[in-house]
């Protein structure tokens, strides 16, 4: 299993403590542009750590950060969002009281070049645009409340925004974990959309099903170490269940190296 | 981009095999195309909760009607012109007040903190003996200070605004007798410009052109922002509309500035050649401060991200907004709109005294925010809101203070504003709930 294609992100041997704390002991990981990697592991495992670490929010203690295969220091939130790494949270982080356009642009609002003033016309334009490269059909009108949106479509706007600023890699958090089934498929569909236009999509999630569905690699971490990280199309449900639990399945895993050299 | 990486295990679904068959059409504004669609759409935004004005114009009109039935000189014009003139400061102080409120702070020192700017300017006016620009702009600038004090204390030292600012209220009422420093509590203003800041007047002919020119200003930017959505593909909403409402705020000034006009003066005082007419400059203030406020909350980066961290924080914090000094902000904005009011306030009593500003003045500010529509809890408001709260409030304190006499009107009047304040507060509760 050579890949021809080199990772856009890539974590080699990645450290991170808090006091004592050993969260993060050596994690490599790696994410592919037009791939939906999924980020696996228990509690506790570290997935919040990592992606913290990626999203700059914690600065990382010891191994390396590559970004397009060239070493990078990412000491905040904003130096990841000027290499193209963008991070939906849980708790979305959309204004209620906005509609969807206002929060598409929310601190990036698109000004008018001769009066220096809002451009909505612009901005909804280009809400538009991206929702619909989505296929988004679940949102009735650009210039809804945020207040009005069903959970599935807040999750919606929110990917949505992630594509009117060009990302190039988008972390996803748990995005399904509050929905209903069809909701659930929808942001799903919307997931792999995201991926087919050449975005590297990191999807943490606690449900299998999501995961064998719609992620094209497995990243399973489990007490801080990457167990391993592996095609989708090579795992089975129990597999992944056996990564995060036990850290290792029949070959694969943690007894083999620290690097998943079965992979 | 995929295309060599097998994608796995999605099964062949028929959803996404029917939308690669349709591609999806731009999502656009949901907008009304017709005049009955926007009232209805208007109806149901109202019934789902968004109130707005509803209720402050509901207000306005019952009362009016129920002052009129009960008292002959309620409706006649130099009533009316009272009403008009009486509501200002309070209305200018809901105003600065309404961005504060957007943040779900409170200012509960903006009253006071208004009448100490005011005695600085009377000082600066009639100690000093600068001209009425400089004295205005001494206050505006110990409006500014003061409320980036307050703002810092809240953003920087995170104390709660309710502290902080009910803290000022005392502080700067001793403030204000130092400043003031006079035996007879209070100095008297002479210059006529800070006198006509509340009792001036427009001539009549000023008053049309001004109607006129502010109404077609509108209708040109309303149709400059159309052609704007029309070039991008956008739908816009029906030129009826727009009309229709052009020709509301042309009838709705028209009555105003017609009522206006009206020479209040004594017929006596008519034949001495002593007139008492006009739209007054403080209806012009309030209308400038409205433009420029509203354009600053609704056209600019900056208001848009005081909404956002009215609304979410966090999510503000996260698209990389200043929080801390939008927060320093509104009680800047909100202090310096205070000292303006202050100064009008200054001009209704002739001058600047100890206690003005103090008491119930800035709950009553903050009774006409709720009123016009603007909630307590942050994230939703217009500064028009505080015109019409401001407008209801007058109304009120003029009819209830002119039905009830006796030992105890005072204390009536009270009960009742106290009453019309819980009312507001409760319409704002409900329609929030209305939206959830």
């Amino acid at each position: 299993m050579t890949d021809k294609q080199e990772p856009i992100l890539r974590l080699r041997g990645v450290t991170k403590s808090f006091g004592p704390v050993e969260v993060l002991k050596g994690v490599d990981f790696e994410a592919y542009a037009g791939e939906v990697t999924a980020l696996v592991g228990d509690n506790g495992a570290g997935k919040s750590t990592l992606v913290k670490c990626i999203g700059g929010t914690y600065s990382i203690d010891g191994g390396e950060y590559l970004y397009d295969g060239k070493p990078v220091t990412v000491k905040g939130p904003r130096d990841s969002s000027a290499l193209g790494i963008e991070i939906v949270y849980q708790d979305l982080a959309l204004a209620d009281n906005l509609d969807i356009v206002q929060n598409m642009f929310l601190g990036r609002e698109t000004l008018n070049k001769k009066t220096r003033t809002l451009d909505e016309a612009e901005m909804e334009h280009l809400a538009g645009e991206a929702l619909a490269s989505l296929s988004v059909r679940t949102v009735k009108s650009v210039r809804q409340k945020v207040s009005s949106l069903s959970g599935g479509q807040r999750q919606t706007v929110a990917i949505a925004k992630t594509v009117l600023w060009n990302s190039k890699v988008v972390i996803l958090d748990e995005p399904t974990a509050a929905l209903g089934v069809a909701q659930t498929a929808q942001v799903l569909d919307l997931v792999r959309r995201l991926a087919d236009q050449g975005i590297a999509v990191i999807l943490i999630s606690h449900n299998m099903l999501d995961v064998l569905k719609v992620s094209d690699r497995v990243a399973a971490l489990y007490l801080g170490r990457m167990a391993a990280q592996v095609k989708t199309s090579e795992l089975n449900h129990t597999q992944i269940v056996e990564l995060i639990t036990a850290g290792r399945s029949g070959e694969l895993g943690l007894v083999e190296a620290t690097n998943g050299a079965a992979v | 981009m995929s295309t060599e990486t097998v994608h796995n295990p999605s099964d062949p679904d028929v959803v996404a095999d029917h939308e690669a068959a349709n591609p999806a059409v731009n999502v656009t504004a949901l907008i009304p195309q017709t005049l009955g669609g926007t009232f209805t759409s208007y109806l149901r935004r109202v019934r789902a909760g968004e109130t707005g004005s509803v209720p402050g114009i509901i207000g306005a009109v019952a009362l009016m009607i129920v002052f009129g039935v009960a008292q002959s000189s309620f409706l006649t014009t130099s009533n009316i012109a009272d009403i008009v003139e009486q509501a200002a400061p309070n209305t200018i102080l809901a105003m600065g007040l309404v961005f504060v409120l957007l943040l779900g702070e409170i200012d509960l020192s903006a009253g006071v903190v208004g009448s100490t700017a005011a005695a600085v300017a009377a000082v600066l006016s009639v100690k000093h003996g600068l001209p009425w620009e400089l004295a205005i702009l001494g206050a505006a600038a110990f409006g500014a200070v003061s409320g980036i004090v307050l703002g810092w204390l809240r953003s920087k030292l995170g104390i709660p605004s309710f502290v902080v600012t009910l803290s000022a209220f005392i502080a700067f009422q001793g403030v204000q007798v130092l400043v003031i420093n006079s035996k007879s509590n209070g100095i008297q203003i002479n210059d006529q410009v800070l006198h006509n800041l509340y009792f001036g007047r427009l001539t009549p002919s000023a008053g049309w052109i001004l109607l006129v020119v502010s109404v077609a200003l509108y209708a040109l930017v309303k149709l400059a922002q159309a052609a704007q959505r029309r070039r991008r593909g956008l739908a816009n909403e029906p030129v009826v509309v727009l009309g229709l409402r052009a020709i509301a705020m042309l009838l709705f000034g028209g009555v105003f500035v017609y009522l206006m006009n009206i020479d209040q003066a004594a017929s006596w005082q008519q034949r001495e050649g002593i007139h008492q007419r006009g739209v007054p400059w403080s209806s012009v203030i309030i209308l400038g401060l409205l433009v420029v406020l509203s354009f600053v909350l609704n056209k600019t980066r900056y208001g848009r991200h005081v909404f956002a961290v009215g609304g979410n924080e966090e999510a503000a914090r996260r698209a990389g907004i200043r929080v801390l000094s939008i927060r320093i902000s509104v009680f800047v904005i909100c202090s310096a709109m205070a000292a303006i009011s202050g100064l009008v306030l200054a001009g209704q009593l002739g001058g600047a005294n100890t206690g003005d500003g103090g008491g119930n003045t800035l709950l009553y500010a903050v009774a006409a925010a709720v009123i016009g529509g603007t909630s307590l809890m942050g994230g939703r408001g217009r500064v028009v809101d505080a015109i019409l709260g401001g407008a209801v409030l007058a109304i009120l304190a003029n009819g209830v203070s002119d039905l009830i006499q006796g030992g105890n009107s005072s204390a009536y009047e009270l009960i009742i504003d106290g009453a019309v304040l819980l009312l507001a507060a409760a319409v704002d509760s409900m329609s929030r709930k209305a939206r959830r």
